[in-house]
């Protein structure tokens, strides 16, 4: 399975190229957007020095969910059911919290069958990063409606869609997520940034990452669409990211940025842009989604940041070594404790 | 068998000494429990072999509950049909309850009831049990549940139980406080007081010392399979709340933070989750398993239905797992608080596509002590999901028990490979069957090798765990599956057997119905009938099984559900012998008894 690389490949700080991050050949649409987003992640997991080892590819049902296949060869993955793949990733990162987890989700897979499953990942703070690569459309099965579909949407054979659209970044901030970005799978430089913050972050990271489907809702009036995407991206928020090994270097003026300090010891330096917008006040993030709903607005970046809160594992308390590897001398009382709850009962 | 020997003429053994049933007839959420249970740990403390059954309502507050206790010099502990000493506490069934005594039976009420004692085949016994608990001091919330102490008093003189069992029943009960010990004992030395002094004994009833039970320990069903995953050492326990499986995970809970901190830095050595529904509990058992732990979840009928699709997955996909699934009346609702068996075939093609699973169905408290520790080195050796089917008799009622039985044996991980392994190896494919038991190795995520990494699909994957549609791929796989099951044949928990030489009738039971039919075949052998007795551990069945149903020419499969489910499967376990298979089943809520299974089966033995 290892791959064989030519002697001047470059590596990074663990001796890894580029080479070791990838997947198997993706099997999706060509120039679909959930590609471009895979590339990303393996481009960040490249540049962070991601030991693959220690990462999780876990995902529910849909053209999102096959693509952990796609990258981190070196990582384990788990391709789960549909719209239930937050309780698997719970279960994975209570075993072991030592590990990063990356979910990839659809819009169908969050939004509808998965809504449920999500809010209480969310709400528990499990640890990963959670994308959801929207499209607005069910492609496996061929071009229906999903619950992210805007008012007025039209699709070959669905029709018109006259329900409102769930979105993800709101039903996040309402269950208390500490992470909630938007992105767009035509702005590489940003999902990278977005993600390489997403996991430095100490809970669940949510990504809402617009990817459009190519085959079924690409078309000129699409709100997910290539087209729409590129000409109403709106950048709300913009930063670098700074990771925990590296030193500051660059200094800003008081007043034009502003930094948070994520879990892990990285930084977010946030640049402010003019139009006052503050991502660590979640009730700002609310208006401005409610706003952006109202105007049709596709507002891109960092909405709402905030490490404040523990994640599961830490609410659990869990021992440094993960529960997966604890030996049998920790997990199983001895015999005289056995015998004495015993005399104790008699 | 004798020839004419009639169903009607199988008895109840005789009432007398140390051989009787009691049944408090209460309002639920009145306290009784307390009284109930000192009763049954007094008389337990007094060598007597006793069981206890509470027949509670799905309800907080209100709706009528029995519990029987039953005194048994022979030891037997299934239900009985008959009791003969109903305590009636409860004005809304206290007419019932009386036309349900036999005759020479006896009847115990609140004098203030002023009842008419209009039946004379039975005695009546009346004590002022509102005036007495007022009487006692205790506050005016505190004075329904105290008057249950009056008829723990009253039965205490009457039966002549020891009343220093009583108090240090008591003493458990409220783990050692002595301010509640005080006020109980203090109303059931005012009842003896006043049976002494008012009442004059005109019954045949009473209890003797023995020394059945000296060594035993009493316990539930769902506190000893908590117990036994805590030694199990299971890691994660995610759930979500169901009657009657709750309070495994409530045990589970309390014995955890005891028994299973790190001894150094105080930290749990495992994580216990309530989740938002089951399908989120077996998809965080699924998760957990996948990742390393020993993972586990408890539930009953309906949140099974719920998990099915991550069962089915963590099957395909060969993922351990533990799921307790205690059995319960019906679907939806149905009879949440009464016992049934009616999640067999359900459990065991649990899934879609062709799947069967590992059962284990423990019969005592011991086995479902053994069950907690041992379902998990099972599904980690054979990577799958195993099943516990329990249900609420065993899992809510108090049954005698040995004292438990250490794990006999290490922790058995199954086929984990090492960083180390991969070295030597030089990497590995997930699903190739190298050892010829269908059985792939494994490795767990965080496993620090550039190859240790695969990739977990339900959909379809060849031996490399690569997505594949190739239909021989499928294939393969479908068979290499089918032949671990064949394997788990040969390593899951093999049946009791009691062959008795000449009999001509095999019976064959599992789980909570074994009570019923250890009696139920010593009332046929005191008729002359000899019969033969396979009491099944698990499913897929082993070649005992096979061996057991061969020679005997008249199976009967006793089981508390109305399809015969068991039934079902075992006529397809032995083709063969399928004919040979009657099925014997009864569901209404209650524990089968030793006199409805033996009369059956002499009915059914005159069909042939």
């Amino acid at each position: 399975m290892a791959i064989q690389e030519p002697p001047s490949a470059p590596t990074n700080l663990i001796g890894l190229t580029r080479n070791d991050y990838k997947g198997r050949p993706s099997t999706l649409c060509k120039g679909c957007g959930h590609d471009s987003i895979s590339a990303r992640i393996i481009s960040v997991a490249y540049d962070l020095s991601l030991k693959p080892t220690q990462v999780i590819k876990v995902s529910g049902i849909g053209c999102s969910s096959k693509t952990p296949a796609y990258f981190l060869n070196q990582s384990h993955g788990f391709n789960g059911l549909h719209g239930r793949m937050p309780s698997m990733a719970t279960g994975a990162t209570l075993a072991n919290h030592t590990l990063k987890a990356i979910g990839v989700s659809g819009d169908g897979d969050t939004g509808s069958i998965g809504i449920g499953q999500f809010v209480h990942m969310v709400r528990r703070n499990v640890p990963m990063v959670y994308i959801v690569e929207n499209n607005g459309v069910y492609g496996l099965t061929k071009g229906q409606f999903s619950a992210t579909a805007d008012e007025g949407q039209k699709l070959k054979y669905a029709g018109v869609n006259e329900l409102p659209p769930i979105d993800v970044c709101l039903e996040a901030l309402v269950a208390d997520c500490g992470f909630v970005a938007r992105s767009f799978a035509g702005d590489p430089r940003q999902v990278e940034t977005l993600l390489k913050a997403a996991l430095s972050h100490r809970g669940t990271a949510v990504l809402d990452i617009v990817s459009p489907c190519v085959s079924f809702n690409d078309h000129e009036d699409s709100t997910k669409s290539y087209a729409w995407g590129k000409s109403h991206e709106e950048v709300v928020t913009d930063f670098s990211f700074i990771p925990f090994r590296e030193e500051i270097t660059v200094d800003y003026e008081e007043g034009e940025a502003v930094d948070v300090d994520m879990h892990d010891g990285s930084k977010l330096r946030l640049r402010k842009l003019d139009n006052d917008y503050d991502p660590t006040d979640k009730y700002a993030a609310m208006r401005l989604l409610e706003e952006a709903h109202q105007k049709q607005e596709f507002i891109t970046g960092l909405l709402y940041v905030n490490e404040n809160r523990p994640s599961l594992p830490e609410l659990e308390r869990l021992p440094e070594t993960p529960l997966s590897f604890l030996g049998e001398e920790k997990v199983r009382p001895s015999r005289e404790v056995l015998d004495k709850l015993m005399r104790d009962m008699m | 068998m004798p020839r004419g020997l009639l169903a009607e003429e199988i008895e109840d053994s005789p009432a007398g000494v140390n051989n009787f049933t009691i049944v408090a007839a209460t309002v639920n959420g009145s306290g009784s429990q307390t009284a109930n249970t000192t009763l049954l740990r007094a008389l337990f403390k007094m060598g007597i072999p006793v069981s206890g059954k509470n027949i509670f309502p799905s309800n907080i507050q209100g709706l009528p509950t029995w519990f029987s206790i039953r005194l048994s010099k022979d030891g037997f502990i299934a239900r009985r049909e008959t009791s003969e000493i109903i305590v009636a506490m409860n004005r809304q069934t206290v007419a019932e309850d009386i036309a349900n005594v036999p005759a020479g039976g006896v009847v115990i009420y609140p004098s203030e009831w002023k009842l008419n004692e209009d039946r004379t085949d039975i005695t009546y016994y009346s004590l002022p049990v509102m005036q007495m608990a007022k009487d006692s001091g205790a506050s005016t919330d505190l004075r329904p549940y105290v008057a249950n102490m009056v008829y723990v008093g009253a039965l205490a003189e009457l039966l002549g139980i020891d009343v220093d069992e009583i108090k240090s029943a008591l003493m458990e009960h409220f783990h050692g406080k002595q301010k509640p010990v005080d006020l109980n004992f203090g109303v059931v030395q005012a009842a003896i007081d006043y049976t002494r002094n008012n009442i004059t004994k005109r019954d045949n009833f009473r209890v003797e010392r023995m020394d059945k039970t000296a060594g035993k320990i009493m316990i539930n069903g769902n506190s000893a399979g908590a117990l036994g995953a805590c030694f199990g050492g299971f890691t994660v326990a995610a759930w979500y709340p169901i009657t009657p499986s709750t309070s495994l995970i409530d045990a589970l809970t309390d014995y955890a933070s005891e028994l299973r901190k790190d001894p150094e830095t105080g930290e749990p050595t495992y994580a216990i989750v309530q989740a938002e529904d089951e399908i989120a509990a077996i998809g965080m058992v699924t998760g957990a398993g996948w990742a390393g732990a020993r993972a586990m979840t408890s539930t009953s009928g309906p949140g099974l239905s719920l998990m099915t699709e991550y069962a089915g997955l963590a099957y395909f996909t060969e993922v351990p797992a533990v799921i307790w699934d205690i059995m319960r009346m019906g679907p939806s609702t149905g009879l949440p608080t009464r016992v049934a068996q009616g999640d067999v075939l359900m459990t065991y093609y649990l899934g879609h596509g062709d799947t069967r699973h590992v059962i284990l169905f423990p019969s005592s408290m011991e086995e479902a002590f053994e069950c907690g520790w041992h379902s998990f080195d099972l599904a980690e050796r054979l990577q799958t999901p195993v099943f516990v089917l329990s249900d609420l008799d065993l899992g809510m009622n108090l049954w005698m028990s040995e004292p438990f039985a250490y794990p006999d044996k290490p922790m058995d991980r199954g086929k984990v490979l090492s960083a180390e392994d991969l070295d030597r190896l030089g990497g590995f494919n997930r699903y190739e069957d190298v050892d010829g038991d269908g059985i792939g190795y494994r490795t767990v995520p965080g496993t620090d090798h550039p190859l240790a990494a695969y990739f977990t699909r339900g959909s379809g994957h060849n031996k490399y765990a690569q997505y594949t549609e190739r239909a021989d791929e499928w294939e393969d796989n479908l068979k290499r599956l089918a032949r671990k099951f064949e394997y788990a044949r040969t390593i899951v928990p093999k049946p009791v057997v009691d062959m008795v030489a000449g009999a001509e009738i095999g019976v064959i039971a599992y789980g909570s119905t074994d009570p019923g039919v250890v009696e139920a075949r010593a009332m046929l052998a005191a008729k002359g009938v000899k019969t033969s007795y396979l009491r099944l551990r698990a499913l897929p069945t082993t070649a005992e099984f096979n061996e057991f149903v061969t020679r005997h020419p008249h199976l009967y499969v006793v089981e508390n559900n109305l399809d015969g489910q068991m039934h079902k499967i075992l006529q397809t376990e032995a083709p063969a012998q399928a004919a040979s298979m009657k099925s014997i089943t009864k569901c209404d809520g209650l524990p089968l008894t030793g006199r409805w299974i033996a009369r059956s089966i002499i009915q059914a033995e005159q069909e042939w």
